[in-house]
């Protein structure tokens, strides 16, 4: 990206130049939309600083989670406008509400605020392109269709408008390209915003000849334009990001703002970050090493298989075991007891061997030795499903990774049956969602099925919100609920009591 | 490599001995071995005769040019000579002859400058053209690959040194091909620019075509390749803005196209896909619909109907009679969507076997007008005749030579090894006067020569003769004469001059581009004009 204009004001003395403060004008904010081209300039507090990202994080991570769960643009439509509307609300300009501009700035910087903190690395940077492109979109989509036109102007990128000579001229041939049927559709071709760009610049319009295309330039209806818009908001942004990225060294003289950055951005690793420390335990659960074969019932396919695996051998090579451990910390295992696990799974070598080939990695998966950062942090978060399903497929020997992306059709079937789903149709259902990439769904399937019954006493008795049945996107939610649903009984009295207690 | 053949060889060093050896020794032990490629040549009994009689004309040209210092003059004259005209012209098999032929082509007759012209679009050899691919097929059936000359020069020495029997053309590439394994990374050679290239092959018209099948063509067939050109020559250049698009005939049974606009030249693999599936239309395998587009029709496809329509009135319909069969027929049914009007359509057809296929077309409104119930969806049935129309005209492309950068591509002007015939361009604005079965074939260049030496040759000279006798004609004696350029004395003389015009225009429009484009860049036409005074 180029440079953009520097807002400083002229400053006339030249030697005075090099070390006065900088002052900058008050940028503007004339549409709701941006590209985000400019970076901020103004002063704000720190308070101002880490609540604004906070609340945009917010709302990416919900995005993302919509994303996961397979939502439809409008069923995410639907679900993100409250949230919206809360954390991040973004009026119209031709609302005219008072709030305009501090709502524009708030977006413009906890825009930059965020890319600040998720430059460092490749991963954050794609998923945060992709999050702030689905917000960025959903914005489009919403915004009033002159306002949206102005937008695009603004832009330049170099689209030429057609005129409505032009489009009178053109209309029985622009008309062809905007809808199906033989009905007329010259009013709707002057009704559209039309632009000119080269076809170069719309290959995948160009290849559906979805597009007219006279003299090299392509005809684009205005509902087209989006995805050219989105590809130009992705390309500048990741090239921005890669920008960041390169100057991020150079940011450290500021110690106030580091730990905030940080923060987000491991907040951001792990939306689930709760999951850490005996903290989430569940009450009344027996969760120690002697009690984790009858555990294992709840656990969802990826850690069954470790179980199994680690039940078959005797040994689970390190990705294995990380992935486990993390879980089991994730569950409430404490570090005694997960060591005591460990060592008594590995029944086939010496203490010697234990202590010092496998001690020190649970030890340092739960935080007790390590680096200063690794010590504070606790340790590592329990790894999502996202995280299992993307990073380090497992090799020959190794049992880690997400069965349904990972397995063969055949040992999946097989593993499912030896776990008690049997039912045609589900194992069918399971071909179909992970045929289609959504592994998150044939993991959901395979829990509704398990838990049906305790399930539909569940939504009957309204013991569980909607929230909590919601799609499952990580190991140790899994967990969580199968538990719960399977001890009902228990809960349901211990929440009765509570309510005693309460009134009285 | 897509063509993988039976051997490979890209470094010239080691071709200058041993390959050719090689060819040699191959070709003399197999004689009459077929080229792999060349799976359906013609009967090959009167080779013997043809092979003398070509030597026979040789012979006399080394009389009259002294060029053909190579043939052993005393073979094969015992043959008799029986003055017949070889119907199928083919090049003779017998090794010797074959090459000695080639030999006095690309001495004589291949348009080196204007070749050279083409490729490197200016007259001082620039990038385009010394990084430019070629591949030479050698007579042992090896190839060649990564070959690149500095200058014009150096290719014809090259080609001459090596006699390569087919001479494709790749494109250009950030480095001397020829230097591509002294590259680290493959970052550094990769492939930056190639003319965006059609390929249309009338075996793909195969179940539509009732004259001819397989590598056979004749000059009914061939009006499928006149539409086809019409349609794409329209669409690149009314759509897409190309100026530059040259059509050849690829010797055989099809024709190649090479838009050489600087902007086709330099598109990405992405943009060659996408402009190769905006021409597609006839999608699938045989049998089923093999149309189907979207509706309304885009603009290119009704104007392609528009051009198309009255082609297929008359040089499908009425030459071509695909339904006369009644199973043909049939599948013509099966593309009509009312099943009350193709019942009734059959058994009018039953009735009378053999019907024309102009008449069973003209059938189909008839009936429809007459329809009583009135339930017929006129505009169904529009679309329809307008999917039959497309499939039995619309141009049929090979996509593979389209969609990517590095595909190589036979050279205009070569010889098609299986029928003689020189790959001439084809001059569209004489679109359905261009004759394939009449194109200059190698042993017809080299009669005609003679012919020329016979009558224009001895007229000129007495000409001469004249003019140097003392008759005063101003400025032009004798000394004066340009010599004609050999092929200006045969029948590939119209067919050069058309290249060399486009290869003009083409220079022509680059340069002023590269003006316009340095003027953009220093911003100042000034200083332009003073550093041209040097």
């Amino acid at each position: 990206m180029n440079r953009i204009d520097i807002k400083r004001t002229k400053v006339l003395d030249h030697r005075k130049k090099q070390f006065a403060d900088p002052s900058y004008k008050d940028t503007e904010y004339p549409h709701r939309l941006n590209f985000y081209s400019t970076p901020p300039t103004a002063d704000i507090t720190l308070e101002q600083f880490e609540q604004w990202a906070m609340d945009r994080l917010r709302i990416l991570a919900e995005l993302e989670a919509c994303s996961f769960r397979n939502k439809t643009p409008a069923e995410t439509a639907v679900h993100m406008k409250p949230l919206l509307e809360k954390y991040l609300p973004l009026d119209s300009t031709s609302s005219n509400s008072s709030e305009l501009n501090i709502q524009r700035q708030r977006d413009h910087y906890s825009h930059f605020i965020l890319r600040l903190a998720f430059a460092s690395t490749e991963d954050l940077r794609r998923r945060f392109t992709r999050v702030e492109t689905m917000l960025f979109r959903l914005r489009f989509q919403a915004d009033d269709s002159r306002e949206r036109a102005a937008f695009v102007r603004s832009l330049n990128l170099d689209w030429e408008p057609v005129s409505e000579e032009e489009k009178r001229e053109l209309a029985p041939l622009l008309a062809t390209t905007i809808g199906f049927g033989h009905g007329r559709r010259a009013q709707q071709v002057m009704d559209e915003e039309w632009c000119k760009v080269d076809w170069m610049r719309v290959p995948d319009l160009t290849e559906g000849r979805k597009v007219y295309i006279r003299a090299g330039k392509a005809y684009v209806p205005a509902r087209e334009q989006q995805s050219m818009v989105l590809n130009a908001y992705t390309k500048r942004l990741e090239q921005a990001l890669e920008l960041t990225s390169r100057a991020l060294p150079r940011l450290d003289e500021d110690d106030r703002l580091t730990p905030i950055l940080d923060h987000l951005s491991k907040s951001f690793i792990a939306p689930d970050a709760s999951y850490t420390g005996s903290g989430t335990a569940i009450d009344g659960a027996e969760i120690t090493a002697g009690n984790m074969d009858n555990l294992s019932q709840h656990f969802p396919m990826c850690m069954s298989n470790l179980h199994r695996s680690l039940r078959r051998d005797a040994h689970l090579k390190h990705f294995g075991r990380l992935q486990y451990t993390l879980f089991l910390k994730g569950i409430g295992l404490n570090l005694e007891e997960c060591l005591i696990f460990w060592r008594s799974s590995f029944r086939n070598i010496t203490d010697d061997t234990f202590n010092k080939d496998y001690r020190y990695n649970v030890q340092h998966a739960y935080g007790q030795v390590g680096g200063d950062m690794n010590r504070r942090g606790g340790g590592y978060s329990p790894f999502s499903c996202q995280k299992i399903l993307t990073e380090r497929a497992p090799g020959s020997g190794e049992a880690h990774g997400c069965p349904y992306r990972h397995f063969s059709l055949d040992n999946l079937t097989a593993l499912l049956r030896a776990s008690g789903v049997t039912d045609r149709g589900v194992l069918q259902g399971v071909k179909e969602d992970t045929d289609s990439q959504k592994f998150h769904m044939a993991c959901n399937r395979v829990f509704e099925h398990l838990h049906h019954t305790e399930l539909k006493r569940a939504k009957d008795d309204g013991i569980m919100t909607a929230a909590q049945l919601d799609t499952i996107v990580h190991p140790n939610e899994y967990f969580k609920r199968s538990y719960q649903l399977k001890n009902m009984d228990g809960r349901s009295k211990q929440k009765q009591e509570g309510d005693i207690k309460m009134e009285g | 490599m897509e063509d993988a053949p039976a051997a490979v060889v890209d470094s010239p060093a080691a071709v200058d001995d041993t390959a050719m050896a090689d060819a040699a020794d191959a070709q003399a032990a197999t004689e009459d071995v077929k080229p792999a490629d060349e799976s359906s040549q013609p009967a090959k009994e009167s080779n013997g005769t043809k092979a003398a009689e070509i030597k026979q004309e040789e012979k006399q040209e080394v009389k009259l040019e002294d060029l053909f210092d190579g043939i052993d003059s005393d073979d094969d004259l015992s043959l008799p000579e029986d003055g017949q005209e070889p119907q199928q012209p083919e090049l003779a098999d017998t090794p010797g002859a074959s090459i000695e032929l080639l030999r006095a082509y690309y001495q004589r007759f291949f348009p080196w400058r204007y070749m050279f012209q083409w490729l490197n679009h200016s007259p001082v050899p620039t990038n385009d053209f010394k990084h430019r691919e070629f591949s030479l097929w050698l007579h042992n059936d090896a190839v060649m690959r990564y070959q690149s000359f500095p200058t014009s020069d150096l290719f014809r020495k090259d080609v001459l040194r090596l006699m390569p029997r087919r001479i494709e053309i790749g494109p250009v590439y950030t480095a001397d091909p020829r230097d591509r394994k002294t590259f680290r990374n493959s970052a550094a050679f990769q492939p930056i620019a190639k003319e965006l290239c059609f390929d249309i092959d009338l075996t793909d018209y195969d179940d539509i075509r009732t004259c001819c099948d397989k590598a056979n063509i004749c000059n009914k067939c061939w009006k499928f390749t006149t539409m086809a050109i019409k349609v794409l020559d329209t669409a690149l250049r009314e759509d897409f803005g190309f100026n530059h698009i040259l059509w050849v005939y690829s010797g055989r049974r099809g024709v190649h196209a090479w838009v050489c606009d600087r902007k086709a030249r330099t598109l990405a693999d992405q943009h060659r896909k996408a402009i190769t599936a905006y021409f597609e239309v006839i999608a699938g395998k045989q049998g089923g619909k093999r149309v189907n587009v979207r509706r309304p029709l885009h603009p290119h496809l009704s104007r392609s109907i528009e051009i198309l329509k009255d082609h297929f009135q008359e040089d499908v319909l009425e030459i071509q009679d695909p339904w006369q069969s009644s199973e043909k027929a049939e599948y013509l049914l099966q593309q009509i969507p009312d099943l009350q009007l193709r019942d009734a359509l059959r058994k009018k057809w039953d009735s009378s076997p053999g019907r024309a296929s102009t008449s069973k077309w003209a059938d189909i409104d008839a009936l429809a007008r007459t329809d009583a119930s009135g339930g017929l969806d006129a505009h169904s049935l529009l679309d329809a005749k307008q999917d039959i129309l497309l499939e039995y005209t619309y141009p049929r492309l090979d996509i593979a030579v389209s969609q990517r950068l590095n595909h190589l591509l036979k050279s205009p002007f070569v010889i098609h090894p299986g029928t003689g015939r020189v790959c001439v361009p084809i001059d569209r604005n004489n679109l359905d006067a261009f004759d394939p079965l009449d194109v200059p074939t190698l042993p017809r260049l080299v009669r005609e020569i003679d012919e020329w030496a016979e009558t224009e040759g001895a007229s000129r000279a007495m000409a001469a003769v004249e003019v140097s006798d003392g008759a005063a004609v101003g400025g032009s004696s004798s000394q004066d004469v340009k010599p004609v350029p050999d092929w200006e004395k045969t029948s590939l003389k119209p067919y050069i001059e058309h290249f060399r015009s486009f290869v003009a225009t083409l220079m022509r429009d680059e340069r002023e581009t590269a003006v316009k484009r340095e003027r953009d860049e220093d911003g100042d036409v000034q200083i332009k004009t003073e550093s041209l005074d040097f």
